[in-house]
């Protein structure tokens, strides 16, 4: 390629062999975490899976229901896989390839007295990415199913509005980085999801296999070296390499840039580029199927009334709030905190008070690092760990900080719970596919009425 | 080293082969669409893979439900879809900051893959399977046998395929061509101008905003050109090759080669997929050789080397070469605001 004759004319200038270096230290870095060893080999193929359970009236107990008989077709109707469910009233289908498929229950083999919530969905469409599993559901009720849309209860409200703010806390997490960094540089940094993926597949890595998942030669030693530990303690190197990761990145990238004067769309497109490569080694060195946690994967809901809600959600729920609090008290009182605020404001008076605004750039940048990586371990015990998640959240957050104001913390948390309980709510109305489409939908329409978002002022954007 | 063990002709032999085949002129056709939008306007499109969707829908769905062998209705609808999708865009986001311009693109672009391939839609774009009946008014235009093969040296193509690859690279001289002549035009000194000093244009009293809204619709349509070629050369139109980062693929073509020049967007794309299909092949020689022991990497873990070759590439050249190999240094210069 042309560009490297062109890098080694120019190696006489330090700063320039100095940030080619550092570069490639990070990339290095990343790919001896990543790659040095598969973490591990998964056969892939796609599947799809129904656990099938129903509320008994008497016991109010969930009751698998068991040998029911499932039919699952392809496309142009021919019958790929037949089956029952098992002892805990699962299933699960070997598909040929990817795509979409009708899975029908046989209602006749359901057990006595239980019917089809609604009778009229005996089939269920499911699509099936690339080596992953599909999923469907069927509600069953005890009685009687009610034919037809019976309407939206309070209760189906009362859980979407929990799992969105769940979902939210999460986003907001994530989406405060992205914003601060926003604030204080005004670079939009699209490798900001790869930051929460990273935290999650690190997490992934110290849960199962300590660090000599990545160093082979640490076979052997004690944990959490040479063998896995428990999530939480994961939890916490994952705080500490999402915050190495943030620093790294401004330390070994973008203060040099900013140093040389590169316009903050060149940053843009080097924070675009990065992201693409740390993605792919993420699939590297993380294969492409989505997996559980070692820890608090299985875990039944508990049942408050309205709503019900795993232990495990709760507790990272509360975690969240107590988090964010934290950082909220800290940018309103700390040193620091008033710090990035006034740069954020206004940088060259900030400079010209005193505050050292590289330093504060850097602060904000770990703080970033840190929190999406936290974020991310979250999302991951909630949904599953995957490789992709980087991408695949990485819209939310711009809707999430988008619609609170870009560049403001409280905004960023504020946009993302309303992404959150958005997406989960809108499932009542459009089918859960297009959830995203709406949260997508939202951004735009905000930008068209209050391009400042709900807590942005009017004279950053115009 | 066993480095002579390798199917060399057959690497250089691909290498060569995929550098001017129809992905390179989609390629090249959607980086063009990328210069109007922000080599000269100064727009940041991060979703022109949404206007490519957009070409390649408006013709397939015509064909497939309204005309039969209209090809040139066919031609004009996917125009047209890729036209109202700018204005849809350029409505709320051209009076904003450029960076708000990137992310509503991309994320636009993303609703058009998810709606198209949803089961809502799926009685008329047919889902993730997508369209695959239209193909036939357009390869009945081809003069060529597809029973023949037709070219020379490591440039050798069945009938069908050297037609649509013909076509591709015709539409990609008579883009350039456009484009090269609107930008000479006093039209195209407006629009250079704005990206230069938006209030400076305003004053003189011309209208910017609609000025940058002609140049968001004349990059779209063009994008949307590269999506029906695509649609043309493959006989299909399926929702998931329309994925949002595809948008960065084409913006490494048009960095390569140089923002700001009409042919720089052609040579990027002809390196871009000749540098990408030689690391491809070389890598799964090296692989199939035992050079690369399988412990290091599989098969199937050596196409993701391209990701990674597009991923530092896309960091390096704006680090140290902003300009790519033509352009100029000014062009990247400017800032988002």
């Amino acid at each position: 390629m042309n560009d490297s004759t062109h890098i080694t004319q120019r190696t006489h200038s330090s700063g320039i062999r100095s940030l080619l270096i550092r570069a490639s230290a990070i990339a290095g870095l990343v790919l001896l975490m990543l790659g040095m060893t598969p973490l591990v080999a998964v056969a892939e193929g796609e599947s799809v899976s129904v656990r099938l359970r129903y509320t008994d009236v008497e016991t109010g107990e969930k009751t698998a229901a068991v040998d029911v008989a499932f039919t699952v077709r392809d496309e142009s109707g021919a019958t790929v896989g037949e089956g029952t469910t098992d002892d805990e009233g699962r299933i699960e289908l070997a598909l040929p390839g990817p795509g979409t498929y009708e899975l029908e229950i046989d209602p006749g083999s359901l057990p006595e007295g239980i019917n089809l919530r609604d009778p009229d969905r005996a089939t269920a469409t499911v699509v099936v990415e690339e080596g992953q599993s599909g999923a469907a559901i069927f509600a069953l009720v005890q009685g009687e199913g009610s034919s037809g849309d019976s309407g939206i209860t309070l209760r189906q409200v009362a859980q979407l509005t929990v799992e969105g703010i769940k979902f939210g806390l999460f986003l907001g997490m994530a989406a405060i980085g992205l914003s601060l960094i926003f604030g204080t540089t005004g670079l939009v940094n699209f490798a900001h999801g790869e930051m929460v993926g990273w935290g999650m597949l690190l997490a992934y890595l110290f849960n199962f296999y300590g660090l000599a998942g990545a160093f082979g030669f640490m076979e052997g030693w004690p944990a959490p070296f040479g063998d896995g530990i428990n999530l939480i303690f994961a939890t916490l190197f994952a705080i500490v390499g999402g915050a190495a990761l943030g620093y790294a990145f401004d330390r070994l990238l973008f203060a040099p840039l900013r140093r040389r004067g590169a316009s903050l769309i060149a940053q843009m497109v080097v924070t675009i580029g990065i992201g693409i490569l740390l993605r792919y080694l993420f699939l590297f060195g993380f294969r492409g199927t989505p997996r559980f946690f070692k820890d608090y994967t299985a875990q039944s809901a508990l049942d408050l009334g309205l709503i019900e809600i795993t232990p495990k959600d709760l507790i990272t729920a509360i975690i969240s709030i107590m988090v964010l609090a934290g950082v909220g008290l800290f940018i309103q009182r700390a040193r620091m905190g008033k710090a990035m605020r006034a740069v954020a404001d206004n940088r060259d008076l900030a400079e010209s008070s005193g505050i050292d605004v590289q330093r504060v750039i850097r602060f904000v940048w770990t703080l970033g690092g840190s929190l999406a990586a936290l974020g991310g371990v979250f999302i991951g015990l909630s949904e599953q760990v995957s490789w992709n998640i980087g991408f695949r959240i990485l819209l939310l957050i711009f809707a999430g900080v988008i619609l609170g104001g870009l560049g403001t913390a409280y905004g960023a948390l504020v946009g993302s719970l309303v992404v959150g309980i958005g997406i989960q709510l809108s499932t009542l109305f459009i089918p859960t596919e297009l959830k995203n489409v709406g949260a997508y939908a939202l951004l735009i329409l905000v930008l068209i009425i209050r391009p400042q978002g709900i807590l942005g002022r009017a004279e950053r954007v115009g | 080293m066993h480095l002579a063990a390798l199917d060399w002709g057959f690497i250089f032999e691909q290498t060569f082969a995929q550098a001017v085949a129809l992905n390179a002129a989609v390629y090249a056709i959607a980086a063009i669409g990328l210069n109007v939008h922000f080599g000269y306007a100064g727009l940041l499109n991060f979703g022109q893979v949404g206007f490519v969707a957009m070409g390649a829908y408006g013709m397939g769905l015509t064909v497939t439900y309204w005309g039969q062998d209209n090809v040139i209705l066919a031609v004009i609808v996917g125009m047209l879809f890729a036209a109202a999708f700018a204005l849809i865009l350029g409505v709320p986001t051209l009076r904003l900051r450029a960076d708000y311009l990137a992310i509503v693109t991309i994320v636009a672009a993303e609703i058009i893959r998810l709606l198209a391939r949803s089961t809502a839609l799926r009685g008329i774009t047919r889902g993730a399977e997508g369209l695959n009946e239209f193909v036939g008014p357009f390869r009945d235009l081809s003069p060529f046998d597809p029973s023949q093969t037709y070219g020379f040296g490591p440039w050798q193509y069945r009938g069908t395929q050297f037609f649509s690859i013909l076509l591709g690279w015709a539409v990609v001289l008579l883009c350039a061509v456009l484009v090269w002549r609107l930008m000479n035009s006093p039209w195209g000194r407006v629009v250079k101008a704005i990206k230069e000093d938006e209030d400076a244009v305003s004053a003189l009293g011309k209208n910017a905003y609609w000025y940058k809204m002609q140049a968001l619709i004349l990059g779209g349509v063009i994008g949307g050109f590269a999506g029906m070629v695509l649609a043309i050369g493959n006989a299909t139109v399926q929702p998931d090759f329309f994925v949002a980062p595809l948008t960065f693929f084409f913006w490494l073509v048009l960095i390569l080669g140089g923002v700001g020049k009409v042919w720089s967007p052609i040579v990027g794309a002809v390196l871009y997929w000749g540098l990408i299909t030689f690391i491809r092949n070389l890598g799964r020689g090296l692989v199939d050789e035992g050079i690369i022991p399988t412990s290091v990497m599989d098969t199937s873990q050596v196409d993701q080397i391209q990701f990674w070759v597009v991923g530092i590439s896309l960091a390096l050249l704006m680090i140290f070469r902003p300009q790519g190999i033509f352009g100029s240094k000014e062009e990247m210069a400017l800032d988002a605001r």
